[in-house]
C-alpha cells in the first residue's frame, strides 16, 4: 500500500506576533515552529495503517521553507518511511490552490492509495488544501474523520459533525481524508526511532518545478483584530491577584456567598 | 451582484445558520437565489427562488451528488458568488465546489469590507487577513454567527425541484449520536474550565477543587477531552455542550471560535492564562495574566476561607 501524509509547519500560537513589513504575513524570525495539531493526527493514522496491513510505504511530504525539514524529521520518527521536502521560501504568500496544486502535481502519477491531511492548519484555518488535493487527483474525498477503517478497498469512517453528533460514512480507495482532533493518539517519537529517523531519506524537490497555477486569491494585509471587549486585565503577583479577583467577583456577581 | 446561497438541512430539519447566509447578502447588498437538499414540505422562511434537491433521493451528505446539483444552478443562475456556512457540511463542499467552477475561495469569511474585501482569522483568531478573489466568481464560506439572522421572516420560496443522479463516491451510511452526557453542564451556575495550559492530567485536580468551592462544576476545552483526561460529555464548545452559566472560568484555554461558541453567552468570565494576547481575553470580563498551577491554589484557598 502507497501512503501519502502531508504536513504543514505552523508556528507556536502561544507566540506574540509581528506584522511584516510588507503587511501581509507575520514576521518569521523569533518564534517556535512544529507540526500543525492536525497533521499529527494524520501521521500516527498512516503509521496506525501500516501497522496493521504490514506491507506499506508511507512518504511525508511538506511545502516551505528550509526550517520544515525538521518537522519532516519528527513525521519521520513518528514512523514515515521517506521524506519529500517541496522547497519553497515564499509558501506563505500562496493561496491554498496553489498549494494544492503543488502538492496535487507531486502525486498525480505516483499511485498513491490513501493520503493522509491534516482537517486545516493551525495558522491558516483554511481547511481546503486536502479537499482540493483529492478533487485535483480524482478520488474519494472524506474530512474531517474522528474515526477511520481501511480494509484494502474501502474507507469506512466517522466525520464529525456539530454538537456530537457524527455521520458514518464510505469510499472506495485511493481515498483522501483529511484528520480532525481527537481521531487517534499520536505518538511521542521514541529517542530510538529518532536515531532511525536521520537515517531516513528526505528528498528536495524544488517548488518552481511542481507550480503550473496561478493564486485565485490576493491577500490585501493582515494586522491584529482592535480589541473590542473592555474586559480588565489583572496582573501582578498572585497573592494579590486572587485577592483582587475575589473582591470582583463578590461584587459583581451573585456566585461568591 | 448576485448570490448562491447554499441552505442545510441535517436530520430532518433545516439548519439556522441557513439564514446567515442571507444576513451576509444583505451586507453585500447582493440579489439572491437558494440552493437546498431538503424537503417540500419544510421550506426555508425565504421569498427568493429556491432550487430544491429532494432528500430522500439525493441524501442530506452526498458531497459529489451535491457539487454536480449546485453546478447545475451555478450554469443556469449565473452568480457572481456561492456562499456556504463554514459548517461541517460547508467547508467539505465549498473547495470542491469552488475547484469545479474555477473559482477563488475564502474560508472563515467574518467581515465583508468596501472594495470587494473580505476579513478572514489567522492563528487562532489573534490575526486577521484581509483577502480578495482575483477571478469572476467566488466561493465563501461564512464563520458561524460572524452574520448573525435577523428574525425569521414568514416568506416563503418560489420552488424550482431538481433531480440527478451523478457519480458518487463517498457515501453517507447513518448518523451516530455521541454517547448520553453523565452531567448536563447547562444546569451549573459556576463552571470552572480546564485547558490545554493544565499540562497534566494531574494539575485538573486544581481545577475540580475550585469548582467544587465555588459550588459548580468542571468543563473541559476539547485537547482536554481528546487526551482522555476528562469525559465527552464535559467538552465545552461546538462539538461539545453549550453553556450560560453565570459564571465561567476558563483555565489555560486560548479561546478558539470553537470554543467560544459553546460559553461566551455566560453572564460573567474569568480567563486565567499566561499570554496575555490570548484570544480569550476578547471575550473575558476579566483576563487574569498568570499560571494557573500557582494561580489556582491560592485563590481556591481564598474561596473556601470567604
Ligand atoms: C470543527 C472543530 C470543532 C471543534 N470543537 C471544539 C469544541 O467543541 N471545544 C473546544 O474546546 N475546542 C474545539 N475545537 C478545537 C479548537 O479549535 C482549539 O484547538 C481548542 O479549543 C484549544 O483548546 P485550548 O484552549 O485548551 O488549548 P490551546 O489553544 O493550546 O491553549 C492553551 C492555552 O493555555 C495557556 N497556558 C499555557 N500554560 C499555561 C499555564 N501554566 N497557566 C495558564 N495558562 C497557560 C496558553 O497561553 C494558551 O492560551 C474544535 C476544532 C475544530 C476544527
Ligand atoms: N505547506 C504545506 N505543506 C504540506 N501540506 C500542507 C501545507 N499546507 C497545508 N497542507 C495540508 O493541508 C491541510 C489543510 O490546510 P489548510 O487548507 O491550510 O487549512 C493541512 O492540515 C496539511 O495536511
Amino acid at each position: 500500500m502507497k501512503i501519502l501524509v502531508c504536513i504543514k509547519q505552523v508556528p507556536d500560537l502561544e507566540s506574540r506576533f509581528k506584522i511584516n513589513a510588507q503587511g501581509t504575513w507575520f514576521e518569521e524570525t523569533d518564534l517556535a515552529w512544529r507540526m500543525n495539531e492536525y497533521d499529527e493526527y494524520a501521521v500516527e493514522q498512516a503509521v496506525l495503517l501500516k501497522e496493521q496491513v504490514g506491507e506499506a510505504d508511507i512518504t511525508i511530504l511538506s511545502v516551505g521553507a528550509d526550517r520544515v525539514v525538521e518537522t519532516i524529521k519528527k513525521a519521520l520518527a513518528m514512523g514515515g518511511d521517506r521524506g519529500v521536502h517541496v522547497r519553497d521560501a515564499h509558501s506563505y504568500e500562496k493561496d491554498p490552490f496553489e498549494i494544492a496544486s503543488i502538492i496535487a502535481e507531486y502525486a498525480r502519477d505516483k499511485g498513491y492509495d490513501l493520503i493522509f491531511m491534516g482537517m486545516q492548519s493551525q495558522d491558516r484555518g483554511s481547511a481546503q488544501v486536502g479537499v482540493l488535493v483529492g478533487e485535483m487527483l480524482g478520488v474519494s474525498v472524506l474530512t474531517t474523520l474522528v474515526r477511520f477503517e481501511c480494509d484494502g478497498q474501502r474507507v469506512r469512517a466517522e466525520r464529525e459533525l456539530e454538537g456530537g453528533l457524527r455521520a458514518k460514512v464510505s469510499a472506495p480507495i485511493p481515498a483522501l481524508v483529511t484528520c480532525q482532533l481527537g481521531l487517534n493518539k499520536p505518538r511521542y517519537p521514541t529517542l530510538p526511532n529518532i536515531m532511525k529517523a536521520k537515517k531516513k531519506e528526505i528528498q528536495t524537490v524544488e517548488v518552481g518545478d511542481l507550480l503550473k497555477a496561478n493564486a485565485r486569491i490576493e491577500t490585501i494585509g493582515m494586522y491584529p483584530p482592535v480589541r473590542k471587549g473592555g474586559g480588565l486585565i489583572l496582573e501582578g503577583d498572585v497573592s494579590d491577584l486572587a485577592e483582587r479577583l475575589l473582591g470582583i467577583l463578590k461584587e459583581k456577581t451573585t456566585v461568591i456567598r | 451582484m448576485k448570490a448562491l446561497l447554499v441552505g442545510e438541512f441535517r436530520d430532518g430539519k433545516i439548519l439556522p445558520a441557513t439564514y446567515e447566509l442571507l444576513t451576509f447578502a444583505a451586507k453585500l447588498g447582493a440579489e439572491t437565489v437558494m440552493f437546498l437538499a431538503g424537503r417540500e414540505d419544510m421550506l426555508p422562511h425565504y421569498g427568493g427562488k429556491l432550487y430544491l434537491a429532494d432528500v430522500s433521493s439525493v441524501g442530506e451528505f452526498n458531497p459529489d451528488g451535491h457539487k454536480g446539483l449546485i453546478s447545475q444552478v451555478v450554469e443556469k443562475e449565473k452568480p457572481d458568488m456561492v456562499v456556504f456556512s463554514h459548517s461541517s457540511y460547508g467547508w467539505d463542499l465549498a473547495p470542491r465546489v469552488g475547484l469545479a467552477l474555477g473559482a477563488g475561495i475564502l474560508s472563515e469569511v467574518v467581515e465583508v469590507e468596501a472594495g470587494g474585501e473580505f476579513v478572514v482569522p489567522a492563528c487562532n483568531a489573534k490575526l486577521r487577513r484581509r483577502l480578495k478573489p482575483k477571478t469572476p466568481v467566488t466561493v465563501v464560506t461564512l464563520q458561524a454567527g460572524a452574520f448573525a439572522a435577523a428574525s425569521t421572516m414568514e416568506e416563503s420560496p418560489v420552488v424550482e425541484k431538481m433531480g440527478g443522479g451523478s457519480e458518487v463516491k463517498v457515501t453517507f451510511d447513518g448518523y451516530v449520536m455521541a454517547e448520553k452526557a453523565e452531567v448536563d453542564l447547562g444546569k451549573a451556575e459556576v463552571i470552572v474550565s480546564a485547558g490545554r495550559g493544565i499540562g497534566k492530567p494531574e494539575n485538573l485536580a486544581l481545577v475540580t477543587a475550585l469548582a467544587q468551592a465555588l459550588g459548580g462544576e468542571f468543563a473541559a476545552s476539547r485537547p482536554v477531552v481528546d487526551a482522555g483526561w476528562a469525559d465527552h460529555s464535559r467538552q465545552v464548545g461546538t462539538t461539545g455542550q453549550s453553556v450560560a452559566p453565570k459564571l465561567y472560568m476558563a483555565c489555560g484555554i486560548s479561546g478558539a471560535i470553537q470554543h467560544l461558541a459553546g460559553m461566551k453567552k455566560s453572564d460573567f468570565i474569568v480567563a486565567i492564562n499566561t499570554d496575555r494576547d490570548a484570544p480569550i481575553g476578547e471575550i473575558a470580563d476579566v483576563l487574569v495574566v498568570a499560571d494557573l498551577k500557582q494561580f489556582l491554589p491560592v485563590f481556591t484557598a481564598k474561596v473556601q476561607a470567604g
